[in-house]
């Protein structure tokens, strides 16, 4: 029973460090309907400088750092990239996003080498008891971390000038434009917040029990996909959800992987993949994306 | 009557190849045909109907892994059929379209990219079995892979065949199955694309709902294009298999199918002409960087620190030349070369570039 419990609370707090990375992916398609394939490289990105920064200039001013540098790659991706392409179908926009993906995860991979990176953080590999249950305190602040930031985003959506403008610029690009709403900068601020909620995420996903960041963290990042697009693409709700959902499956697949022996080894990582597609089979659209509905 | 002459002389050079070049870069070419077929059958899918797809590299390994299996003999530790080996390729590339098949009720349901990331199960998915079901795929270690034989031809190194003093071993001989592989499928494609599917294909990329009302089936589309995909990413596992000698489950990962997609990216959506350049440009980049490190500034030869490796270096090439294909050349190379006319306008091919949908055509973009 503790087990299951302390895989729980473990699965729970690492699906809301997923639902931070969907979360800005989700946000990323509702402001400019790119399905963002370069998510991994921004968390890479942010991760890989918090680990080479926190030497210098100590923990905190690394975490800001990072946070801002890869708002600041997002930013720049937005406006170099998809602002500029004009192309015909958002497949290839998805596409262009690959190939941003492959030049930045190249070279960081390369920096990184064989290495492992610690993040410098200040909870190191302290637990917390709570009657029986064992719980790394890592763990504890990421969730509790992850949960004050996507409520500050959620409020933020609802009820500030830019969500306003955000939501408006999603339902329709057009009319939001007419009524005065800068559709440059909306998307352009979408790319930035969603690539610094990815740096928060790349922290909590490298530190205890995680060795540290290293060349395969990219390939961890790719399992917020699933909890992305299980969710539905177009929904914050669905972000979180799906994030859960994928988090609580991972732990719980790998907790218990010694029972399940004949689905083989590392079955955890696989997990996410394999719900995403039950769920999809069932609702195509994902649990709380909007069914798409035209008029001929 | 240009046209013909042209083909026939690329043909010919062709033909000539292994008598003159090395065995690098008769494998480096094996490995560019390998990736023609697999690009063609993945820019049938994502090119011509709009549907993103990150499994291309589970049906390579799909195919190159049944052929073993059904080719190999059966020995303690690892399964096998011990089928005649012309046989087992041929239900390599069958099995490989099952699988695809057996994904159609997603891949006919979803669209585009959301498409491209329920794939991303298949990869994760195929790559656990091949790592786990040992008896099958050899787990971490991979398996070897039989040499093809064909109606008492081996395509191997013995019986020992010399043709004008030229010593024939493996890789000569694959070169000429793989020309003509190569050919069957480019030709097989331009069938499906200039006929009524590729008609159909290309409206339910433009436009599903107008695809619908006139008539096409959407989903079983979707599904049977999904299929014949995989089917083409099978025959090009299956010709990779006999160029590697062995099969190594590592290779059919993510990166692989981020490859198929840039190559169809660079080379030209939608078309077979643009598969095979992006195959080409895409295989070719890395092995030409290998081979002239020395003599390109920044590219370090492989093994040395410091500086960037000649994988490496290719990779961010080609990862900027997707960005700068999607921002200055639509069309892919093939466009541009048909901007440059290096043939005459008469003789273009008939594939016209993909048009813009009226949905996201805005109207200040004329």
């Amino acid at each position: 029973m503790t087990t299951f419990v302390e895989l729980l609370v473990n699965g729970i707090s690492i699906g809301a460090v997923y639902a931070l990375i969907a979360l800005g992916f989700v946000i990323i398609f509702k402001a400019t309907e790119v399905v963002n394939f370069a998510h991994a490289s921004l968390l890479l990105a942010g991760g890989y400088l918090v680990a080479r920064l926190w030497p210098v200039v100590g923990f905190w001013a690394a975490l800001l750092i990072g946070v801002a540098a890869a708002a600041l790659v997002a930013a720049a991706i937005e406006f170099l990239v998809i602002r500029r392409a004009n192309v015909a179908s958002h497949s290839v926009l998805a596409i262009v996003t690959i190939g941003v993906d492959i030049v930045i995860t190249t070279e960081l991979t390369r920096q990184i080498g064989t290495d492992v990176l610690a993040m410098g953080d200040p909870w190191g590999s302290e637990v917390v008891r709570f009657g029986g249950v064992t719980l790394a305190e890592t763990r504890i602040v990421a969730l509790v971390t992850a949960a004050a930031l996507i409520t500050a985003f959620l409020l933020a959506f609802k009820y500030t000038g830019w969500g306003v403008a955000m939501r408006a610029a999603a339902e329709d690009a057009e009319t939001a434009a007419l009524m005065g709403v800068r559709l440059g900068r909306v998307s352009m601020s979408a790319w930035a917040v969603a690539g610094g909620l990815a740096a928060v995420a790349a922290l909590f996903l490298c530190v205890f029990p995680t060795p540290g960041l290293d060349r395969s963290t990219s390939l961890v990042a790719l399992k917020a996909f699933p909890a992305a697009i299980l969710g539905g693409l177009d929904s914050t709700t669905g972000a979180l959800v799906g994030g859960l959902i994928i988090g609580v499956t991972e732990s719980m697949m790998s907790g218990y992987q010694n029972d399940m022996a004949f689905l083989g080894r590392g079955i955890g990582d696989v997990a996410p993949f394999l719900v995403m597609l039950v769920i999809l089979l069932i609702r195509p659209a994902g649990l709380f994306g909007t069914k798409e509905l035209a008029r001929v | 009557m240009y046209r013909y002459l042209a083909w026939t002389g690329v043909a010919a050079v062709l033909c000539l190849v292994p008598f003159y070049l090395d065995g690098f870069w008769l494998q480096t070419g094996l490995f560019a045909m390998s990736a023609a077929i697999g690009a063609i059958g993945i820019n049938l899918l994502t090119g011509a109907t709009g549907q993103l797809s990150m499994g291309h590299a589970f049906f390579l390994a799909v195919g190159a892994y049944a052929y073993v299996f059904f080719s190999a003999e059966p020995t303690e530790r690892l399964g096998g059929l011990g089928l005649p080996t012309g046989i087992a390729a041929v239900l390599a590339v069958l099995v490989a379209g099952v699988a695809g098949g057996l994904f159609s009720p997603i891949a006919g349901r979803l669209k585009g990219a959301y498409l491209g990331i329920a794939t991303f199960a298949l990869i994760f998915g195929g790559q656990h079995v091949l790592f786990n079901a040992e008896h099958l795929t050899g787990g971490f270690n991979g398996r070897a892979v039989p040499e093809l034989d064909l109606f008492g031809f081996s395509f191997g190194d013995t019986p020992e065949l010399i043709v004008l003093q030229v010593p024939f071993g493996t890789l000569e001989r694959l070169w000429f199955l793989g020309l003509v592989l190569v050919a069957l499928s480019m030709a097989f494609a331009q069938g499906v694309l200039k006929g009524r599917p590729g008609r159909a294909m290309n409206t339910i990329r433009d436009h599903e709902i107008a695809a619908g009302v006139m008539g096409v089936p959407v989903a079983r589309y979707r599904a049977g294009v999904f299929v014949l995909s995989s089917m083409y990413g099978g025959l090009a596992g299956v010709l990779l298999a006999l160029v590697f000698q062995r099969t190594v489950p590592e290779y059919f990962g993510v990166l692989l199918s981020l490859d198929y997609l840039a190559m169809i990216v660079i080379g030209g959506l939608g078309s077979v002409g643009g598969a095979v350049l992006g195959a080409l440009f895409v295989s070719l980049l890395p092995q030409l960087l290998t081979k002239y490190s020395d003599s390109i500034p920044l590219v370090a030869a492989p093994g040395t620190p410091g500086g960037v490796s000649p994988a490496e270096a290719a990779r961010i090439l080609y990862g900027a030349a997707v960005v700068t294909v999607v921002l200055f050349l639509p069309g892919g190379l093939l466009g541009l070369i048909r901007k440059i006319r290096i043939r005459p306008p008469r003789l273009r091919l008939p594939l016209s570039p993909p048009s813009p949908s009226p949905e996201t055509r805005s109207p200040h973009v004329p």
